[in-house]
């Protein structure tokens, strides 16, 4: 078991923009099979930190390994590799507008792998009926759906591919209590049907309870708390205690000035 | 005054700056186009957008522009009794100049904004980052295509345009004005020579490579939702119709300067 790396590591991960620093030193190691989400305020560089690991943005300074793997500053094609151990269900869904549903939940297998079309077709016909929609639905354009609905495609469409990692980038923002619940109780179900390991980003405090088996906290670029999702009410930090129950009082401060 | 200076300065850094990254995009979309995997299905769709569809509006501009041209030369060369040269102006002022130079505005307005508001749209809606998260090149899916299609469809096009605004000064030239048919025939073809119509269609697919580059980068680079897509259009349409113009001359004085 010890000789296993973690899945994910990142060591002392910079990134800022311009003179704006947003990253500022992230430690953080995500074991196999593992669910970690990661919660802070908008703006506190959750995305960025997340987008680092995908390789979207080149941090400055650190390390970030994959299966013990270095993967900050990989040649185009390495990362080609690595990427397909990937899966993203994004904020706003990103579905490809111009296809159909379920062109865009076979996309990975089509574009990606090379898969033939009629078979990444059944596959994506099997995805859809996990994530609770019907054939119909897949021979739809994503802006025929309701908000609900296409996030479940986005879900479908992150574990179209069976992903090792699956990123969920603020997966209930947007999304009525009970929708997001489903959506939460989707997400758990997927990952653990999987075996996948799973990193996530949210505010949404009932989300983080559900789909956590660990959480950290973000707050100015660092990881100020990290540890097991059911002691996060007893963590003994002001300032995880004012996040996750709302307050406008405490040590957090909203910067009201951009 | 050195508060000017510093603008003048800033403001030619910024330039440089934009010429580099438009240098570097088109470098790396040109080798991303030559190399596999290629998409043809993508690069029949746009060559169909490109070539098909803007058929009508080329249409309409070469015959206008054929036809005010018979007009205008006649009256203009009846002052000094030179009203038979009118054939040989048309053919060569359409082929040299006008059917690339204004199909090549036109197809700027059409194609150069509507890739830049698609791509630009797809940018802010981190579809783009879907597509590297789906382990497919974003250059190669949505650039090379487009690209490769501007460059071979405009001189199409503009070939296109060649006969219909001939055609269009052969109207004016026989039914208004009092040419006989088959002299106003002999009279284009007499004096017109094989480089007049092939440096308008090497025009042709240079506007082409700029109006799809230019749209392609700046949707690429757009940054902040609706505003932001909507000043990558504009600049789409405003650089790529100043670089026709720019190398209009450039070309004209390859072919015909001494």
């Amino acid at each position: 078991m010890t000789s296993v790396p973690p899945k994910i590591v990142l060591t002392d991960v910079h990134k800022s923009f311009g003179p704006k620093v947003v990253l500022d030193g992230i430690n953080l190691s995500v074991a196999r099979g593992e669910s970690v989400v990661v919660i802070g305020g908008s703006g506190t560089g959750k995305s960025v930190m997340l987008k680092c690991i995908l390789g979207l943005l080149r941090p400055e300074h650190g390390s970030i390994r994959i299966d013990g793997e270095e993967v900050v500053g990989i040649r185009a094609r390495e990362r080609d590799q690595v990427m397909r151990k990937f899966g993203m269900l994004f904020q706003g869904g990103a579905l490809f507008d111009s296809l159909k549903v379920w062109e865009n939940v076979a996309f990975g297998l089509i574009q990606g792998q090379r898969m033939a079309r009629a078979k990444a077709r059944d596959i994506a016909f099997d995805k859809l009926a996990q994530v609770g929609l019907s054939a119909a639905s897949g021979n739809l354009f994503p802006s025929e759906l309701s908000g609900g609905m296409q996030k479940r495609v986005a879900l479908a469409r992150a574990i179209a591919t069976n992903p090792e990692i699956i990123f969920f980038d603020e997966p209930t923002t947007g999304l009525d209590p009970i929708m997001a619940d489903v959506i939460n109780s989707l997400i758990v179900k997927c990952v653990k049907d999987m075996g996948a390991t799973a990193l996530s980003i949210t505010h949404d405090m009932a989300s983080a309870r559900k789909i956590a088996d660990r959480i950290a906290m973000l707050y100015k670029g660092q990881l100020i708390w990290v540890g097991p999702a059911k002691d996060i009410e007893s963590s003994g930090n002001p300032f995880v205690d004012q996040f996750i129950h709302g307050r406008e009082q405490g040590p957090i401060q909203m910067e009201l000035r951009a | 005054m050195t508060n000017l200076l510093a603008a003048i300065g800033r403001v030619f850094i910024a330039f440089l700056s934009q010429i580099g990254r438009v240098s570097a995009f088109t470098a790396l979309a040109v080798s991303h186009t030559v190399r596999p995997p290629f998409y043809p299905r993508l690069l029949l769709r746009q060559m169909v957008e490109i070539g098909y569809y803007s058929l009508p509006v080329v249409g309409l501009t070469a015959i206008f522009t054929g036809m005010v041209l018979a007009l205008q030369s006649y009256s203009g060369f009846a002052r000094f009794s030179a009203e038979g040269a009118v054939a040989t102006v048309v053919v060569l002022s359409v082929t040299r100049e006008l059917a690339p130079v204004l199909a090549g505005l036109m197809v700027a307005g059409r194609i150069g904004a509507s890739m830049a508001a698609e791509i630009g749209t797809m940018r802010v809606t981190e579809q783009i980052d879907a597509l590297t998260t789906l382990s497919t090149n974003p250059f190669k899916y949505l650039v090379s295509p487009r690209l490769l299609a501007g460059t071979l469809m405009m001189p199409l096009l503009v070939l296109i345009a060649d006969i219909i605004g001939v055609f269009g000064g052969y109207i004016v030239g026989v039914y208004k004005l009092g040419f006989n048919s088959a002299t106003y025939i002999s009279r284009t073809w007499e004096y017109l020579e094989p480089l007049d119509v092939i440096s308008g269609l090497t025009k042709a697919a240079v506007f082409g490579f700029m109006i799809t580059l230019l749209g392609c980068y700046n949707g690429y680079y757009s940054r902040g939702g609706a505003q932001g897509v909507g000043a990558a259009t504009t600049n789409a349409v405003v650089s790529s119709a100043i670089m026709i113009l720019v190398f209009n001359y450039l070309i004209t004085a390859l072919f015909f300067g001494q």
